[in-house]
């Protein structure tokens, strides 16, 4: 599904990504884990195309895209979600999926005919509204939702563009239990219908999702296994884990 | 609705009431008035729909004027002809301008679509064969075929009109429509809108490019009005005008560009014809500024109604 190929990103003398390989099979749900600073959010931003590598390639499904704009790698099924909630706050739950479901529907260079006469996308919304939990909800304006919320729709607006494979960049950030659990039921809801690529610091939530999991340090992967395998491995513990978080 | 309505009607009753008392100077006051309206809502739909804070809108209306005045003076004297060349003309310039300028982002963004609208404004400037810096002279006004006389103050100011509405009807439509929301969306989070999938350059780029040939438009009907076109029709001073239009009448609004347009050239026009005694013992020669009063209606208008004029008739059912 997703092959990264010895991929580079520097930053000045700062090597963000130092020649990162990593495949991932159709239906997998991997999460990337590491220490702050680690370079996670750059890699993502690579796969998804925000930023360009140096060096090395990326493809998806076998296709390279390495260079190609992010619009197009939406399209052909690569969505994201933020670290930090980007929505469309003025507008309400249902425009704000409306507007994803459209911008995968069909040309929007379409200047005459309103968009309300389109039955079709306000349906699918409402159903990917339902599905994240905000199906009570679809008239609030996305600033008035509460920090869960929000954090469900942030992920709606990935899922509504219907990708094959969906980058989570800290789906569960500065949520409290509740909110947490809930979006962990969510994900785990998704598994196997997608490809999944989490990034995440809840350990409880990367051990429970995850078929496989990548370690990331300083620009480098330096183990990527079974989460089994991750707890057990000396160099992760040393370099990460921290001795208490296996005890 | 019944808003919209009331002020089409007094829109179009307005000149029969002027003729009546034979008061053609305020009909065709009117047409300028509209003819600005034009050109504040093109530049709104960039800046205020599109978010793209454009300083050189003046750029687009002055190409607009000049390729219509230079149409006539070589003898294409047919509005039929003119205006849609002006509009065209004044699209590719958009989209020439836009391609370079859209790559850049917020005070770049101000900085180089300014840069590019001096850059033309001294380009016409040197014109020796259209007039250079003294302007262009045309012996009468583009011409409307169909039995109509431009000449006619009544004729020309339904003709603009007509226009007007055309152009406000057309956005109302398009904002409502699959492209409006991109441009929408693009204006509250770009970042979000190009990770949904849509073609944010390319959005931006033909929302500018309708923005300029609207501009063009305004420009053409502005030459053909008062039968001169100079430079300064491309000033910077002339796109910070636009701007302060639309900034009182309403940034984002359907109707700020005209509400703007009419407020402006009203107080402009107000502070010039009325002299106030007292005022004019405290500063002799205020009539000559009449920025100072523009200048404070703006401050209040930013202090306390940033969404304009239009603004305050609109209820805030928005969340902030």
């Amino acid at each position: 599904m997703l092959e990264l190929r010895s991929v580079c990103k520097h930053f000045g003398g700062v090597a963000a990504t130092d020649g990162v390989s990593l495949a991932l099979p159709a239906g997998e749900a991997h999460a990337l884990i590491g220490p702050n600073g680690a370079g996670k959010t750059t890699l993502l931003a690579q796969i998804c195309g925000s930023l360009t590598p140096d060096s090395g390639d990326i493809f998806f499904e076998g296709r390279k895209i390495t260079r190609d704009p992010q619009h197009r790698r939406v399209a052909a099924g690569l969505a994201r979600s933020y670290q930090i909630t980007s929505i469309f706050r003025r507008a309400n739950v249902l425009d704000n999926l409306a507007l994803a479901v459209q911008a995968r529907s069909g040309t929007s260079f379409r200047f005459w005919r309103p968009v309300s006469a389109e039955k079709r996308l306000f349906e699918e919304a409402r159903a990917l509204a339902a599905e994240i939990g905000l199906g009570a909800r679809l008239e609030v304006a996305a600033a008035a939702l509460s920090h869960g919320e929000q954090r469900a729709l942030e992920v709606g607006l990935a899922l509504a563009t219907r990708p094959k494979l969906l980058l989570l960049d800290e789906p569960m950030a500065g949520m409290g239990p509740e909110d947490s659990q809930r979006m962990v039921e969510l994900i785990a809801r998704l598994r196997g219908g997608l490809t999944l690529l989490l990034v995440e610091h809840d350990m409880d939530a990367v051990f429970r999702l995850a078929d496989r999991i990548s370690v990331l340090v300083n620009g480098r992967l330096i183990a990527t296994d079974a989460p089994q395998r991750i707890k057990e491995n000396a160099e992760v513990r040393k370099a990460y884990l921290g001795e208490e978080a296996i005890a | 609705m019944k808003t919209v309505a009331a002020v089409i009607v007094l829109l179009v009753a307005y000149p029969l009431a002027m003729s009546a008392v034979d008061n053609l100077f305020y009909v065709s006051f009117a047409s300028r008035v509209l003819i600005y309206a034009i050109a504040a809502t093109s530049l709104n739909l960039a800046l205020g729909y599109g978010g793209m804070i454009s300083f050189g809108h003046a750029a687009f209306v002055g190409t607009g004027a000049y390729v219509a005045s230079i149409l006539f003076a070589e003898g294409v004297t047919s509005a039929w002809l003119e205006w849609p060349a002006a509009i065209a003309v004044s699209a590719l310039a958009a989209a020439a301008i836009g391609a370079v300028s859209l790559r850049t982002r917020g005070v770049y963004f101000i900085m180089i679509t300014l840069a590019f609208a001096q850059m033309m404004f001294y380009l016409v400037t040197s014109m020796k064969a259209y007039g250079g810096d003294e302007g262009l002279s045309l012996p009468g006004r583009a011409e409307l075929g169909l039995g109509l006389d431009a000449g006619n103050e009544v004729t020309f100011y339904y003709v603009v009109l007509g226009l007007l509405l055309a152009l406000l009807y057309a956005l109302h439509r398009l904002a409502r429509a699959r492209f409006g929301r991109v441009v929408t969306a693009i204006r509250e989070n770009e970042v979000r809108a190009e990770a949904i999938g849509f073609p944010v350059y390319r959005t931006k780029l033909a929302c500018f490019v309708i923005a300029g040939a609207a501009g063009g438009l305004a420009g053409a009907l502005l030459a053909s009005h008062g039968k001169y076109v100079n430079p300064n029709v491309l000033h910077w001073i002339q796109s910070g005008t636009l701007m302060i239009m639309v900034i009182i009448g309403g940034v984002g609004h359907l109707w700020g560009g005209l509400i703007g347009a009419a407020a402006l050239l009203t107080l402009e026009h107000l502070i010039a014809e009325y002299p106030v005694d007292w005022l004019a013992r405290l500063a002799p020669n205020y009539q000559q500024h009449a920025g100072l009063g523009v200048g404070l209606v703006l401050l209040l208008i930013v202090l306390f109604a940033p969404q304009g004029i239009a603004g305050l008739f609109t209820r805030r059912a928005r969340a902030p």
